[in-house]
């Protein structure tokens, strides 16, 4: 019975953890600000900018990884390799308020923009 | 925190003609708030600055000190793809030692559990030897698998889920529990006893030859951009101050004059200001015959000069040259996805939190309803099932394939824009072609003369070289060459009107001058009469018939012929083979048209048809259910090329509209477009294989790690074998992907 309920409480853990919480550690981009592409996460993954105000974001990826060597925003039609231990800077549009998405081609690393 | 590093910065310096310059220059730079020093080689003329400030402003620092600079994008794309590969290398070497240190703790324990003893603790000897061998296997998880560990808690923390958080949970879960029994066997039935340190270990082995075979080939996919990055010579010849210099082409500036002898390649885009030659453009456009470039031809990038020896002015440098427009394109098109692949991405979104709740679920059912020991069944499929379900191969299928497929379409001369683009080409079913240009080389040249009322040809090429000069259409400058050809000086005209889709008018000396077709004629209520059927027997010969008229009186008309191209007829058949309704777009007149459409296989066509009404014929056959492709030369079919379902550009050499179009032919040859259908074809049929087989995988193996087939067969997936079968699942999709490498096109 204490296994079971153990399981089921489980399940709600990762239902709540991994779909319904909605993270606050985001961050507001200014002229330094970078995201670290290490151990299988942006850091920070949720980055706060400013809406109608193009922006540049720096990637500095030190992850070996394949998956880590490309980001892509797919709803700004944007692809860009990651040099290893290099920064790389994206420039972005100026951008109407909304959530866009980032992430690795295998989506094994992930985050989002936050346009407010 | 701040991660960004600030490298140093390299500047050209220009116009800095004495060595006293370089005092001057350092200490403005040096004045720049961020900049920690500044260094300049007066040899080369550049300056290295380090420290955080801009290039922008060092830039303007140096403008006020009187002098101009640009900044020098100091990694070369070869650099970079080299720093690339030793990177993928070492990532490579580490995997394989990690596989090594893994897998030879593994395989003996995996030999000694089917061969030799039981894995199970019950003595206190068993504690003490199962318990050493779990603390190398946790040896072994922190050196060869601490990567997926560290990966998956940071990913945790992050409220993300991923490949690392399933190989954790599932070597992780059998590890504590194995570790569980060797501490407290009295807890656990007796034959629940059983530890699986050996699936823990083959695991994290498996897992990482993986990966490693991986890596090396995803190296392959990206042959292409090899290829194209080794194009670019390293050095240039440039004429600086009268004197031949041997320079890094990073350094060569905006109008040097460039020097290149035969056997060399052009080091950047450029204009021939000096000298002949013949240049090989192959590599770029795919014609295999080389072209002449004489006094203000353009040269591009990467071709090679065959001849003679000439000097350019160099008009685009660095990364504005076409052919690193090129590689930045195809890198950019490699990584798109097309729509196919969004449905995965959906999946991969919600897919590892999915799959540990199926693992829960089903060790839940295994505890409750298995036979016994039910705990250790409960283990072991909630173990396969993690292990099993890696969504790497599904996020992987669509990518590898795109990367392939553009790469191979960027070798045939075939710019693919996006992963959109290459899959809709696939599904074309119309295909609009422009004529002049397209199926026709483009090159128009005056075949007859009739002479109505006028005294002489002379007097009609006169006349209409006089009205021509003035258009820029295709059929004008034939008009204009052969004069010029004959030595017939133009007559001057005045009040020029283009009157679009019919003609041109203009005065001379106070007389109205018309020179267009018969519509242009009609409207202006001039009487063709009877000569309206010579200019019939013309047009079904293919030629372009004209009228000339001068006050109100036709004076001759003038045939041009525009030479189809010799391939034409060919890939033409081709498209055709393949299913494709081909359609011919014209605004020539419908008999020169019907005589074209008929030499080259063409069934439908469309006639006498305005610049902006070509569109509205897209639209037309969009309206008809068709997926359109449209064929142009991209200038003045730019509204119909975005407005069909993929809009081809035939840019021939340096006049390709890279940007522009979904698709661009680098070559005339309609072979291109052909190509491009059966690459995207080709490719599409890659990712559907590459996305069967990833999610048959998954479709098939969850369940089978479940145990559903347990209570018939009595079969449960051993974890390893799971293990196992992950590790190559990405690895049989990427090689699947590699095999489009092998695809040509004109074959099919």
């Amino acid at each position: 019975m204490l296994i079971n309920l153990l399981c089921i409480a489980l399940i709600g853990f990762i239902i709540w953890w991994f779909w319904l919480y909605k993270p606050s550690n985001e961050t507001k981009v200014d002229a330094s600000t970078s995201i670290l592409v290490k151990d299988g996460v942006y850091s920070p993954a949720r980055i706060k900018i400013a809406a109608n105000t193009p922006t540049e974001i720096t990637f500095l990826r030190q992850d070996k990884s394949g998956c880590s060597a490309t980001v892509l925003l797919p709803d700004l039609e944007i692809s860009q390799d990651l040099a290893l231990d290099k920064p790389t800077t994206i420039a972005l549009p100026a951008l109407e308020k909304g959530e866009y998405p980032f992430h690795c081609q295998m989506q094994m690393y992930k985050g989002v923009l936050i346009v407010e | 925190m701040d991660h960004t590093t600030h490298s140093p910065m390299q500047l050209n310096i220009l116009g800095a003609g004495c060595a006293s310059c370089v005092g001057k220059i350092e200490k403005a730079i040096n004045s720049v708030q961020g900049v920690d020093s500044a260094e300049m080689n007066f040899a080369d003329r550049t300056v290295l600055v380090t420290g955080k400030a801009s290039a922008e402003l060092i830039i303007k620092a140096v403008e006020s000190a009187g002098y101009n600079a640009t900044q020098i994008q100091a990694e070369s794309a070869e650099d970079a793809m080299n720093e690339k590969e030793q990177a993928d290398l070492q990532h490579y070497k580490s995997l394989l030692r990690h596989t090594f240190i893994a897998l030879s703790v593994g395989i003996p324990l995996m030999i000694y559990g089917l061969f030799i003893g039981e894995m199970t603790v019950s003595t206190l000897s068993e504690q003490v030897v199962w318990g050493l061998v779990g603390v190398m296997t946790l040896a072994i998880m922190l050196i060869s698998g601490r990567h997926f560990y560290i990966g998956a808690w940071k990913s945790f923390l992050n409220h993300n889920a991923n490949m690392d958080t399933l190989i954790a949970l599932g070597t992780g879960t059998a590890w504590v529990y194995s570790m569980l029994i060797v501490a407290f066997p009295q807890l656990f039935p007796e034959m629940a006893r059983h530890v699986y340190f050996e699936a823990t270990a083959m695991i994290i082995g498996l897992i990482n030859l993986g990966l490693a075979l991986e890596v090396k080939a995803r190296g392959k996919t990206s042959e292409a951009i090899k290829r194209l990055i080794g194009l670019q010579a390293k050095t240039a010849r440039v004429i600086r101050d009268g004197k031949d210099l041997d320079i890094d082409i990073a350094h060569v500036l905006l109008n040097d004059h460039v020097r290149v002898r035969p056997g060399e390649k052009i080091p950047v885009d450029g204009v021939v200001i000096e000298g002949n030659s013949t240049i090989d453009e192959s590599m770029l456009t795919g014609e295999p015959m080389p072209v002449e470039k004489v006094l203000g031809d353009d040269v591009v990038t990467g071709t090679l000069n065959k001849s003679g020896s000439i000097i350019f002015k160099a008009t685009r440098v660095g990364k504005d040259t076409a052919l690193a427009r090129i590689i930045s394109m195809v890198k950019r098109a490699q990584n798109s996805k097309p729509p196919i692949g969004r449905l995965a991405d959906v999946i991969a979104a919600y897919f590892v939190p999915a799959i540990m709740i199926i693992a829960i679920v089903s060790a839940m059912v295994w505890f409750n309803f298995g036979p016994e020991p039910s705990s250790v069944f409960a283990i072991v499929s909630a173990t396969t099932v993690l292990i099993i379900a890696c969504p790497c191969a599904l996020g992987l299928a669509t990518p590898m394939s795109v990367m392939v497929g553009v790469g191979k379409a960027a070798e045939s001369g075939v710019l693919i824009r996006n992963g959109e683009a290459l899959q809709t080409a696939s599904k074309i079913t119309a295909m609009i072609l422009d004529k002049t240009g397209t199926i026709t080389e483009g090159k128009p040249q005056v075949t007859d003369i009739i002479l109505v009322n006028a005294d002489s040809e002379e007097q009609v090429l006169a006349l209409s070289a006089g009205i021509e000069s003035h258009s820029e259409h295709p059929l004008a400058q034939a008009i204009v060459e052969s004069a010029h050809a004959r030595g017939i000086d133009a007559i001057n005209t005045e009040h020029f009107t283009a009157i679009s889709g019919k003609g041109v008018e203009a005065e001379v000396d106070g007389q109205i001058l018309l020179f267009g077709n018969k519509k242009l004629m009609q409207d202006k209520h001039i009487d063709i009469g009877l000569h309206e059927a010579k200019a019939q027997i013309l047009a079904e010969e293919a030629k372009t018939p004209m009228y000339l008229a001068l006050a109100g009186k036709l004076l001759a008309i003038i045939a041009v012929s525009d030479p189809i191209k010799p391939d034409s007829i060919e890939a033409i058949a081709r498209l055709k083979r393949s299913g494709i309704k081909v359609i011919m777009l014209t605004g020539d007149n419908k008999a020169t048209a019907a005589a074209v459409a008929k030499k080259v296989g063409i069934d439908d066509f469309f006639a006498e048809v305005m610049p902006e009404d070509k569109a509205n014929k897209v639209a037309e056959l969009q309206q008809q259910n068709e997926v359109v492709g449209m064929t142009g030369d991209g200038i003045n079919d730019a509204p119909a090329l975005a407005l069909a379902d993929v809009g081809f550009a035939i840019g021939t050499g340096t006049d390709v509209a890279i940007e522009s179009a979904d698709i661009t032919l680098m070559r005339g040859s309609l072979h291109g477009l052909a190509d491009a259908i059966a690459i995207s074809k080709a490719t599409l049929r890659n990712i559907k294989q590459n996305l069967f087989g990833a999610f048959i995988y998954n479709v098939a193996g969850i369940p089978l790690a479940a145990g559903v087939l347990f209570p018939v067969f009595g079969i449960l997936l051993n974890p390893v074998i799971a293990g196992a079968a992950m590790a190559f699942s990405s690895l049989t999709v990427v090689s699947n992907a590699n095999r489009l490498r092998l695809f040509k096109a004109k074959e099919h």
